[in-house]
């Protein structure tokens, strides 16, 4: 029995090691600035706590194996308490690897929540409804112009949805759109907002996740590196259409940006 | 304290009742009242599963029509996620390892005729069985039962209008969430002055089997956690009920107003999670005293370190309120705390790991006998460390930023404080069904179990990692509307599968069950040589626990192979030994 557990415990550990390493399924492709400090510390993390993983199971595996019963030919049971010098050695080997490595990731998540954006930054106000994602850019003024709950129409969508106070002027030139679309490398502005319930903000190739919370106005940054289409899901469960609550993140130079913009502002007049 | 250790222990006796009602269903006996908790959980273990099973065939079939169900609709398949939830943390986790095998060798193993307080203890059951069986009630009103999660977070769960679920169905489920917290809070209170008050002449604290360390300290956590649980609930149905707005701001749902002004979302889930950490604790720390027991029983030696895995415990309990925010870091609330919630979340692995060394070094040197119960010892190790080792993933707010909300969250969390705290269950129910109920259950059958379940388990949630690290979100009933989710479904119809053979393979479990308490061997007193009080007792044990003796404690729990002992196990209540500290 126990040679069966060793070859079960080792087999499995074999097994799943196989596709962590060979990287079969692995995180999306990161296309933010921040993306190769976060797989940084995913892939550091990932060895530490793979090789604790593989140790462990290996040395369980050998030892219920080593120290089966075998009858009279049986070894002696060591008969022993513990080791002190032995817990204590664990505990700092185990205190310093954990805080260690909680204390090495923490400029990057510094630099990803703690400061501002830059002032040159893209914003974007990001607004979250059962099921949808609607995004809002200033326009030429740099202001967002009001909304009021009143005035909002879901069924409508666009402008509507959100319930912009069309009467403010600094309404005049927000344009409101389906799809997110930024220049890249360029820092981008989220102001996260939602109607009814919780969503998450979520764009796994920007590595990029909020939570946007009805009644805050949740001031968030990244920096996208690669042009292309980047899918956009909510990460938090909003009600029935959690699953189908899904949006795209087109990240274009500078000068697509600019022509979008011009075309989408053209359009409000 | 020995003098009134005995004054408290006579004033708790009890006549034997007459009559089937106050003997098995009124019962005052802690045996009875802990068979009670474990069939519950039993009963609604299959409810949970039953359950997890619809949605697995949901998600790899979404178009398929299926038996009772017909379509499963999105708010459907949510529905299942809700409940499943629900039911095995509260009804499954919370209630066998603590309310079963707790209340029933608790008092036998430190030597109490029963716990502190018999009718708190049969109340405490009652209302938690009360509580299963509103929450049962959600499924059958209009609407049905809730979508918003075992988490519940507001505004969701708190507007009738986000959703189908969320009228009648969602107040049965806060309702039933508070008497069960009634419930334990009872419960809690007679385990803590039980464990105080009750331990027999010599049965010092640091004498006590782990077994009990355990369940002291879970009952402390459940004492502070399930209060404010409790408030969050009564608050929560005020806000759908009253027109209060402790947990919603102005929204609109649709474009309509509801009414609602100026209340914090994130309020719910300070005081959920402030209840929601401790919970995992209350879950897996008995566990983790079954699996220290069990290793030195069946290693034939002394447990390594106990004074170490006493203070683990202590440390595990007491840090594990410090963590709630772990769960927090993409919730909006202030980056700055999540330093603190981090560190702290990781320190929690420190005492973890401290655990799992000396289980392995309780094995080392030992002479291992593969018994079913030491097969899920071994397995929850095993499970332990899978388990625990994704932890300090989510416990960076850096990458927690592209984990958290992804499969790689119910891979963590039902390897540890599921199926571990599961395999815990099972684990205790071969060791101590020959105590119960006089008969040993079939080996062969245990051995099958045990290998469907360990070998599945694995097939289950390993995958879930990699669908997690690829960006696959939870609590989605269909793959189809996102693009990159389509190359993962191969994975998730791999799960599927496996569910199906890990789900039978427990149906062995229930066979020998009910197969060996009619049938099985006729068990000894001590049929595994170990050394702890309800093995001094006859089995099943009277009335009384000891039959009007009362057992006087010499020795330490895990006296194994002593050197110069005339056998290889010294009974907690033989002659001291001099080399036991």
């Amino acid at each position: 029995m126990g040679l069966i557990l060793l070859i079960i415990i080792w087999l499995i550990t074999l097994v799943s090691t196989y596709f962590f390493v060979a990287k079969t399924w692995w995180l999306p492709v990161g296309a933010s600035a921040a993306a190769p400090g976060i797989d940084h510390h995913f892939t550091v993390t990932f060895i530490l706590m793979g090789v604790v993983f593989v140790v462990a199971q290996l040395a369980l595996g050998y030892l219920v194996w080593l120290y089966r019963e075998r009858g009279s030919s049986s070894s002696k049971v060591t008969y022993s308490h513990g080791n002190t010098t032995m817990e204590i050695a664990w505990t700092v080997l185990t205190t310093i690897l954990f805080v260690g490595l909680n204390l090495a990731s923490s400029s990057i998540w510094a630099s990803e929540r703690f400061r501002p954006a830059e002032a040159n930054a893209v914003r974007v106000e990001v607004t979250g409804m059962q099921f949808a994602w609607y995004f809002r850019y200033p326009g030429p003024d740099g202001q967002f112009g009001a909304t009021k709950p009143e005035l909002e129409d879901a069924s409508a969508g666009g402008e509507a949805a959100l319930g912009l106070d069309t009467k403010d002027p600094a309404s005049k030139d927000d344009v409101v759109t389906g799809t997110m679309v930024v220049p890249v490398n360029r820092e981008v502005e989220v102001i996260l907002r939602a109607h009814d319930v919780i969503h998450s903000f979520f764009i796994p190739t920007m590595r990029f996740k909020q939570d946007a919370v009805p009644g805050l106005a949740i001031h968030m940054h990244f920096t996208p590196v690669q042009t292309g289409d980047n899918e956009i899901l909510c990460a938090e469960l909003c009600g029935l259409g959690h699953y189908k609550m899904h949006g795209m993140l087109k990240v274009v130079s500078q000068q697509e940006f600019d022509k979008w913009m011009a075309e989408r502002e053209a359009e409000k007049q | 304290m020995a003098t009134h250790e005995f004054a408290a222990q006579e004033s708790h006796a009890h006549a034997a009742p007459q009559g089937f009602i106050r003997k098995w269903v009124f019962s005052l006996d802690h045996k009875v009242i802990g068979l009670q908790y474990y069939f519950l959980a039993l009963a609604a273990v299959f409810v949970g599963m039953f359950l997890s099973l619809l949605m697995r065939i949901h998600l790899i079939w979404p178009t398929a029509t299926l038996p009772l169900l017909g379509d499963i609709k999105p708010e459907t398949y949510l529905t299942l996620v809700t409940m499943h939830g629900t039911i095995m943390v509260f009804f499954v986790l919370t209630t066998a390892p603590q309310g079963g095998f707790g209340n029933y060798f608790l008092p036998i193993q430190i030597g109490a005729p029963d716990m502190a307080f018999p009718v708190l203890n049969m109340l405490s059951f009652w209302t938690t069985f009360l509580g299963f069986v509103v929450m049962i009630a959600a499924f059958f009103v209009a609407g049905g039962a809730p979508l918003h999660g075992w988490t519940g977070y507001a505004p969701l769960s708190a507007l009738q209008s986000a959703g189908p679920g969320e009228g009648l169905g969602a107040d049965l489920w806060i309702i039933s969430i508070a008497i069960f917290c009634i419930g334990a809070l009872m419960g809690a209170l007679n385990f803590i002055t039980t464990t105080l008050d009750m331990r027999a002449k010599g049965m010092t604290m640091m004498r006590m089997p782990l077994t009990c360390w355990a369940w002291f300290v879970t009952a402390i956590l459940g004492l502070l956690a399930f209060g404010v649980l409790l408030s969050g609930g009564i608050l929560l149905l005020m806000d759908r009920n009253l027109g209060t707005s402790f947990f919603v701001p102005l929204v609109t749902i649709n474009g309509q107003l509801t009414g609602h002004r100026g209340g914090s979302p994130l309020l719910w889930q300070h005081l959920f999670w402030f209840f929601g950490h401790p919970e995992v604790y209350i879950a897996i720390l008995p566990a983790m005293g079954m699996c220290s027991q069990l290793l030195s029983v069946f290693s034939r030696k002394p447990i390594f370190g106990y004074k170490a895995m006493v203070y683990a415990i202590m440390a595990i309990g007491f840090l594990g309120f410090m963590v709630w925010g772990h769960h927090m870091f993409m919730s909006g609330m202030s980056p700055y705390t999540a330093f603190a919630f981090s560190i702290m979340t990781m320190a929690i692995g420190v005492p973890s790991a401290i655990k799992t060394f000396n289980w392995l070094g309780t094995l080392w040197g030992g002479r291992i006998r593969f018994t079913s119960p030491m097969l899920f010892a071994i397995g929850f190790v095993s499970l332990f460390v899978v388990g625990g080792i994704s932890g300090p993933f989510l416990a960076q707010p850096v990458l927690d930023i592209q984990l958290h909300d992804t499969y790689f969250v119910p891979a963590h969390f039902h390897l540890i404080m599921g199926v571990a705290s599961i395999f815990g269950i099972f684990a205790a129910t071969y060791y101590w069904f020959p105590k119960m109920f006089g008969r040993m259950m079939n080996e062969t059958l245990a051995l099958w179990h045990f290998l469907f379940s360990f070998i599945g388990t694995y097939a289950i949630f390993m995958p879930m990692h990699y669908l997690g690290m690829a960006g696959m979100p939870r609590r989605y009933s269909q793959l189809t509307e996102v693009a990159y989710l389509h190359n993962l479904i191969p994975l998730q119809k791999f799960i599927t599968y496996a569910a199906f053979v890990t789900i039978a393979g427990q149906l062995i479990f229930v066979v020998n069950l009910f197969w060996s308490m009619f049938k099985g061997k006729k068990a000894s007193d001590n049929p595994w040589e170990a050394t702890t009080l309800e093995w001094t007792t006859a089995t099943p044990p009277p009335h009384d626990n000891f039959g009007g003796r009362t057992p006087v404690v010499h020795n330490g729990p895990y006296e194994y192979s002593v050197p110069g002992a005339p056998r290889d196990y010294v009974m907690q209540s033989d002659p001291e030994i001099k080399s036991a500290h």
